[in-house]
Parts: C-alpha cells; structure tokens; sequence
C-alpha cells in the first residue's frame, strides 16, 4: 500500500481488518502527515502520539487474538475540541478551558473507540463553536488547505482542514448554524448535519442545546456515511436523543441513485449577495441531477428570509444561559478578587472572546424581561413558520437543494470585525437547524473567480438522513467521472509531501 | 429603538462581564447593529402562532430512579480553581453592606 495518508476510511478499514497494514502504520502516517503539514495548517490544537499509537497498538492486539473488529478498527478521527474524552483537554477554542482535562468521555467518542477508530488529535474551532471562520478560536485560526491565507470555515474548521490536508480520514464536528456544512463547503470535502437527536450531544459542551447537532466529515460521501453510523443511536444519557433506527446510511452511499427522485431547488436561497461562481456550480449540480434522472421543480420557502434573525436570536439566548456555567468556581480559568460575583464578572471578562461576549449580551438582551416576547418569542414562532415550510416541501419533493453558502473561503481577517457580514455565512444552513432535519455539503466543482471549492447542500426530512447519501453518492460519482478525478487532488495551497 | 451604551453596560452586568470602557464602546454600536437586523421577526410572527423550543417533538423524557455509577469527588474536583476539604473552594459570596 503505497501513501496511507491519501487512502478513504472504506479503504483503511477494510486493509486493517484484512492485515494488509497494521493500525499502528496507518496511525503512524497520519502523525507524520501532521508533523509535516500542521506547522501551515493548524488544524489542531492537541495532538498526543503516544497515546494514538497506544489506541492503535490495542487494536492491532485484538485482531491478532481473532477478536472481532469495529467497523472503524484503525481509521484515525480527529475531534473537535468540543467533546469530551479522557486524557485530553478540551478546551472548545477557549481561554476560559485552557488546561482543563474533562473527567468523562462523550457518548460519540465512546461508541468510536468501542469501533475501533483511532482518536488522533482534537480540533480548532471558534471559541465554543461560534463563528463562521476558526478566526474566534482563542489559539489562533486554521489555514484553509487550498489557500492558506483564507479561512477553512467554521466554527468546525480544523475538523475540516485536518481531512481536507489528508492528516486525518474522517473528523468528528458539531454543526449549530452550519458549523460542520459550511466548512466542509469551503475546504471542498463532505460534511453531514445529521437529523437533530440522531447524534448524541452527551459529553459534547453546549453552546445551543436546541440546535447542537454532532456529525462527520470525510473525504468521501461513504466516508462521511461510515462516521456517521457508527456515531449515530439513541443515548438515555442525552434526552433528546431519539429512540428510532439509525437511517441505512452507508447502504444509501454504496447505492447512490437519484432515478425519479423529487428534488427540489429552494428558489429563496439564491439571488442578491450570492457569489457568481457560487450560483454556476450550483446551477451545473441542479442540471447533472436532472441529467440523472431526477424530477427537478423549483419551490418556494417564503419564510427562510427569517431563519437568520431568528436564528441569532435563538442561538445567543440558549448560548447566555449554557455559558452561565464558565463562572471559575468549579473548573476552567479563576482570576481576579473580591467576592465571587466579582471573581466570576473578571473571569469572564479575560476568558472569553469578543464575539462570545457578544452572543451572551445578545442572548441576555433577547431573554430580559420587557423583550422576551418582542425578541426570544418571536424568534420561536419564526421557528415553526420554517418548520412548516419545510413540511409543506417534502409534502411534494424528496430532497432539497441550494447551495451551502453564499461565497467561497474568505481572506483571513477579512469579516474579523463585522459581525453582520460573518453571520451572512450561514444563511442557507440555518433553516435545517431550526427544524432540525437533515442535510449534507457535498463538493461540487470550483468557482470561476477565485477556483476555490463550492458546496451543494441536500436537505432531507428529519430521520431520512439516508436520502443525502443516496444524492450525495450519486452526485460524487457523477461528478468524479466528469473530473477525471476527486476534487481534492486540485487543491493548490496544500503541502505536498 | 436604538440601544444606548447604558442599556449595554447593565446587559454586561446581567452577563456578568467584567468589560473595560473600551469593550462597551466597541460592543454598543455592535449589539444595536445586530439587534435592529433581528428584528425583522417581528414582521411574520403573528399572534397565534405558537413557538417552537425545540423540534424533536419529544416530551418529558422519565427513567427507572436507581442509583447509577457517577464521578467520584477526585474526578470532580480534578479541574477545581482551589478545593478544601474536598469541596469547591470559592470567594466569599455574601458582602457586607
């Protein structure tokens, strides 16, 4: 097996289970792959070796017992610095968590460690998964892989940056706003925000617990399907987690078909403010799923306008109430002195980023009496407005289409201070959170201007996340043949090595 | 109705946000840029639609009251500020007026 590193996790997992190559190898490339590349990069914030070797190692072990292995035994999964796991930080991009080791593992990383997948590093990411860019990480942004002087997305941008440099497979990202489509998008892999409650949030630090949904990245739409199954089920340890079947994901990615499917292309995600380029790849993707045999109409969702005012709304009044718990009595950063009111209002202050303090002010501003109703109310009802557009969507399509943002990855610093213009990143992702239903980034092509990465984004119903693989696959394909190749291989800012 | 750097002032304290002048300066005209845009709610939600929390569907979730394996105080209190006696060691929360 020559490069390992640009091997799919289909691809390690079954050289694994056959004893073509040893977990430690495949471990091993990968953190040299990180060595070389992550100087530029900076997708991660944790790397330790010697215990992904270890994990690695464990593995190898149980396959020479005849042990039967997990479907993921070798893959290495980078995590977002957002779940927890014992025997490394997690710090969600954040000053306030800088040092801290959380005494309790995820549900998520759990389940991939009983898979067998291997927990190479975690993750850069804004500062408790707020924002659009990596840029409000308290530890400095990630470099996207294809020019490394913009952004790779966010708020999962290491997520994303570490599989699109090849340092790891599949990665681990939780997607509020768009935090794992968008980067996806933008670094030109696949990335899923799976039906909320399909993806248990226990052991995954809340920044709106409405709205937080973990899911995966890959290179790969059956990549993507794989990390999703095994991270995928009920959880009695999170209470919205649903007690239904895992959709057949990774059968739905094998048989990627769109032969008589309804697809419809939400009219309202298009127009003004829309990057050219943008609108063409999305305009050829619409045209290739007709050319595929889909029933492709154009519909109408009159209330998606809201979702964004609703959403930052929604979002900052959930987020000042979870964050009420970064107080410096119990754990994380302690500063100043005085009372513990004091010492909490100074801790705060030096813990956290500009735009964190701005969400929780938000929040608390939209949540206070005499603007509850005006604001945090209003935004609810909005809420169902957009769930009820989407119900009368799938009453006549199977899938929705649009594209996944707006332009392609920014310059770094380019929309540091402007919140409104950062928020804009996301306006075709909010309405699957707001409903919680299903919905994926998958590549599809380069923009004219720029030659930077564009994303397709399918929604589907909650629970039929199995749907975005079968288009996901189909399109992939489709697209691959065209190309002659994966996206991928043309991204021009990564590192050859 | 625009929002004044004293209404952000107070929010900080709400917050409990220890921010310098400077921050206040900055975040005011921030935080009424972003509150007059997300108003727009206000357009479409007519009275009688009811709110959406949350979009499972699911109702209170019950399970069987039995004691389950949870932290031990080491595991607690591993990434305590200051412990005393095996508890959270914090400021004095009651001032003298």
């Amino acid at each position: 097996m020559d490069d390992l590193t640009t091997k799919t996790a289909a691809e390690l997992a079954a050289a694994v289970a056959a004893g073509s190559v040893s977990a430690a190898e495949v471990t091993q490339a990968h953190l040299e792959r990180i060595t070389a590349v992550d100087g530029d990069v900076r997708a991660f914030l944790h790397v330790n070796a010697e215990d992904a070797l270890a994990q690695a190692r464990a593995v190898d072990r149980r396959r020479a017992a005849g042990e039967q292995l997990g479907a993921l035994a070798g893959v290495p999964v980078a995590v977002k610095d957002l779940f927890t796991t014992i025997g490394a930080p997690a710090t969600c991009g954040s000053k306030i968590l800088e040092g801290w080791y959380p005494p309790y593992e995820s549900t998520i990383t759990g389940r991939l460690r009983s898979a067998g997948a291997i927990l190479i590093g975690k993750t850069n990411m804004d500062e408790f998964a707020m924002g659009s860019s990596t840029e409000n990480s308290g530890y400095g942004p990630s470099h996207n892989p294809w020019d490394l002087a913009r952004v790779p997305g966010g708020s999962s941008g290491g997520s994303a940056a570490a599989v699109a440099a090849y340092e790891a497979p599949l990665a681990l990202g939780t997607d509020t706003g768009g935090s794992i489509r968008q980067p996806a998008a933008v670094c030109g892999i696949v990335g899923t925000k799976p039906t909320y409650g399909g993806s248990s949030r226990y052991g995954v630090v809340a920044f709106a617990s409405s709205l937080d949904t973990p899911g995966p990245f890959g290179r790969t739409v059956l990549d993507a399907a794989l990390l999703h199954e095994a991270m995928s089920g009920h959880d009695p340890m999170d209470s919205t987690s649903i007690d239904a079947p895992v959709p057949p994901v990774v059968a739905a990615a094998r048989h990627g078909d769109v032969a008589g499917l309804r697809v419809g292309v939400v009219t309202d995600l298009s127009g003004d403010g829309y990057q050219p380029g943008v609108i063409s790849r999305f305009t050829e993707a619409v045209e290739l799923l007709e050319s595929l045999g889909a029933k492709v109409t154009e519909l109408s969702c009159p209330h998606f306008k809201y979702a964004l005012p609703a959403y930052y709304l929604i979002a900052p009044s959930e987020c000042s109430s979870n964050l009420a718990r970064f107080d410096g009595m119990r754990y994380g950063l302690r500063t100043g002195g005085g009372s513990a009111e004091e010492v909490m209002a100074e801790t705060r202050a030096a813990g956290f980023g500009a735009e964190v303090k701005r969400r929780i002010m938000l929040g608390t501003y939209a949540l206070s009496s005499g603007y509850y109703d005006a604001y945090y109310g209003k935004a609810q009802q909005v809420r169902t407005l957009i769930i009820q557009d989407f119900e009368a969507a799938f009453s006549q399509v199977d899938v929705l289409v649009s594209p996944v943002t707006p332009t392609t990855a920014f310059q770094i610093g380019e929309r540091a201070d402007d919140p409104m213009a950062m928020y804009l990143a996301d306006l075709c992702t909010i309405p699957s959170n707001l409903a919680g239903n299903a919905a994926i980034s998958v590549p599809c092509g380069l923009a004219d201007e720029d030659g930077l990465p564009v994303g397709l984004q399918v929604m589907a119903p909650p629970l039929a996340d199995d749907r975005l693989y079968r288009v996901g696959a189909a399109v992939e394909a489709a697209f691959n043949s065209r190309w002659g190749h994966p996206l991928l291989t043309e991204a021009k800012g990564l590192i050859s090595s | 109705m625009p929002i004044t750097r004293d209404e952000v002032a107070h929010l900080a304290r709400l917050s409990r946000l220890a921010l310098s002048d400077e921050e206040l300066d900055h975040l005011a005209p921030q935080l009424d840029q972003i509150i007059s845009s997300v108003a727009q709610v206000q357009e479409v939600a007519a009275d009688g639609i009811p709110p959406t929390t949350q979009a499972t569907g699911i109702d209170n979730v019950y399970r069987d009251d039995e004691p389950v394996p949870c932290l031990t105080p080491e595991q607690a209190l591993s990434g305590a500020p200051a412990v005393e006696l095996q508890r959270f060691k914090v400021p004095r929360i009651l001032v003298e007026e």
